[in-house]
């Protein structure tokens, strides 16, 4: 009988997943939000994306091609993922946060997970002002939308996807004022120059790289190591910001101050990977809070694998990789198969690129740059010096009282802060259901009949 | 090609297949919520941290960043 694999996901892990999959001879289904397949990375619209916005458009042309001999659901919610008695995942399908989607039930042989991961962005005094966005929302903005938040921006956080971002909202008909990144350079000396061999196999990374610090040299945009975003300003929109000299634990400078003005700020500081549904599967985590994989993906959960951000941030190419390498063990491949070997050895030079992204790793001395009325939950509009007085207090006490965390995002966005800032860990990320359906949806399944995928 | 929605008792048009949101910056419109008393508008994007929710066409918590804006929406603030 034919092995069904289920794909949570389609961006570049979840497509690589059901190209391997489908050549090993497997039955794939592919679950994801979006109205279109490509995930953040390959975020898009046929009419509004600008081309040049798109990397390695050809693979995904590709993998999309690929794609259409799977069974693709797109806008699904999956709110629950069952492993107890086989794998059994519910889905709501329907255009985003509409009333009255469509019920659907998957039964799979193996499951792949490959949720990906979203922004983290560090809370700064200012940072509810209109005008304040991730640095994936100018991206998303960009290239979904064809959108800019503001005339003249400020890209600021770390590591390099900021460059992509700076690239995107100029190609968009926006200014980018200053790019902002808090490794110092001493430090991404060391990061990134050590063993330079083993990045000889990722040229195409850093020629990507390289194309889009060209960008910003041609257009003299200025590129700052070792400095942050400490303070948005403005009455009712973004007017200004300060940035600020940062030591290498992050801890801002004092006297380095300087004021910047801009209209809009783009702030990413890494991303947090997409876990609940890997939680909800029962799948062991790492103390750094990733999906553990052994050499096939394959999660602590029998028959569920994993791949791309959600069991280490690496980026495109490596999610790539791992992706395939997942889709082909999920659907009964062996990694001794020669047509795995490819991925086998990309997955590798891969993980050589992400251990480099270390680099620019949050470092604890960010919280210096708060002001105790400095809203940390967006949601509930929690701010540090509410958090602090119940720092003492057990987490749930803490967020029964506060609320952080509670609103509507679930904690998705203010989670980890709030746990560094209480030293303590919540574990925001176990959530009953996976994601944003309506109560009245999900009393209605009780009575509808579920649609069974044949 | 263009797709005209109803915001604050205005009409706004976006390009043809623009989320809510992108009509709404197209617009020049940076936020449309009120938190806590102060503005809030798109800051995500990617339908993660509920901040640019509206109420379109009656019903309540749509996010603004992943529904595509259809010919006539009616948009209405939301505040908490």
């Amino acid at each position: 009988m034919t092995r069904r694999v289920a794909i949570l996901g389609a961006g570049p892990a979840g497509l690589a997943a059901a190209e391997a999959a489908l050549s090993a001879g497997a039955d794939v289904v592919v679950l994801d939000e979006g109205e279109r397949i490509g995930g953040q990375y390959w975020r898009h619209h046929e009419q509004l994306t600008d081309r040049r916005m798109q990397h390695q458009h050809a693979r995904f042309a590709r993998l999309g091609r690929v794609a259409e001999a799977a069974t693709v659901h797109r806008e699904a919610s999956v709110w629950r993922v069952d492993t107890a008695h086989g794998i059994r995942v519910h889905a709501l399908v329907g255009p985003a946060d509409g009333s009255d989607r469509e019920a659907l039930t998957i039964d799979a042989d193996a499951l792949v997970i490959a949720t990906g991961a979203h922004d983290r962005a560090l809370p700064v005094p200012g940072w509810t002002l209109p005008g304040v966005i991730t640095a994936g929302a100018a991206q998303a903005l960009a290239k979904r939308d064809g959108a800019i938040v503001g005339e003249r921006t400020v890209v600021a956080g770390s590591g390099p996807f900021l460059l992509p971002v700076a690239d995107s909202i100029a190609l968009a008909g926006g200014s980018v004022a200053e790019v902002v990144e808090a490794a110092g350079v001493a430090a991404i000396a060391r990061g990134w120059g050590r063993a330079p061999w083993q990045l000889a196999g990722v040229a195409g990374k850093a020629g990507e790289l390289a194309q889009y610090a060209g960008g910003l040299l041609r257009r003299r945009t200025p590129f700052r190591f070792g400095q942050a975003v400490t303070r948005i300003h403005g009455q009712g929109h973004v007017e200004a910001v300060t940035v600020q000299h940062v030591d290498a634990q992050w801890r801002p400078v004092a006297g380095t101050e300087r004021t910047v003005t801009c209209d809009s700020v783009a702030l990413g500081h890494g991303f947090t990977p997409r876990l609940e549904a890997a939680i909800q599967a029962g799948c062991d985590l790492s103390p750094e809070r990733f999906v553990v994989v052994d050499d096939r993906q394959a999660t602590s959960v029998a028959s569920v694998f994993a791949a791309g951000e959600v069991t280490g941030i690496g980026g495109a190419d490596t999610a790539l990789a791992e992706g395939a390498v997942a889709g082909f063990a999920a659907a009964g491949g062996s990694l001794d198969d020669r047509r795995i070997s490819g991925a086998v050895r990309a997955r590798k030079r891969m993980h050589a690129f992400a251990t480099r992204l270390a680099t620019h790793a949050i470092g604890p001395g960010w919280t210096g740059w708060l002001d105790e009325d400095t809203i940390i939950c967006r949601c509930e509009s929690v701010t540090r010096a509410r958090l602090s007085e119940y720092a003492a207090a057990s987490s749930r006490a803490m967020r029964l009282a506060t609320r952080a965390g509670l609103g509507a995002c679930q904690g998705r966005t203010c989670g980890r802060t709030v746990e560094t800032l209480i030293a303590a860990d919540v574990d925001f990320d176990r959530r009953p259901v996976l994601s944003s359906i309506r109560i009245g949806e999900l009393a209605r399944l009780h009575h509808a009949e579920h649609k069974e995928q044949e | 090609m263009s797709v005209r929605i109803r915001f604050d008792g205005e009409e706004i048009a976006g390009r043809d297949g623009q989320t809510i949101a992108g009509v709404l910056l197209g617009a020049g419109r940076r936020s449309w919520r009120l938190a806590g008393g102060a503005e809030r508008g798109v800051f995500c994007g990617i339908g993660v941290c509920q901040d640019c929710v509206v109420t379109v066409n009656g019903i309540e918590n749509v996010r603004a960043c992943q529904r595509t804006a259809l010919e006539g929406d009616v948009v209405e603030r939301e505040a908490r």
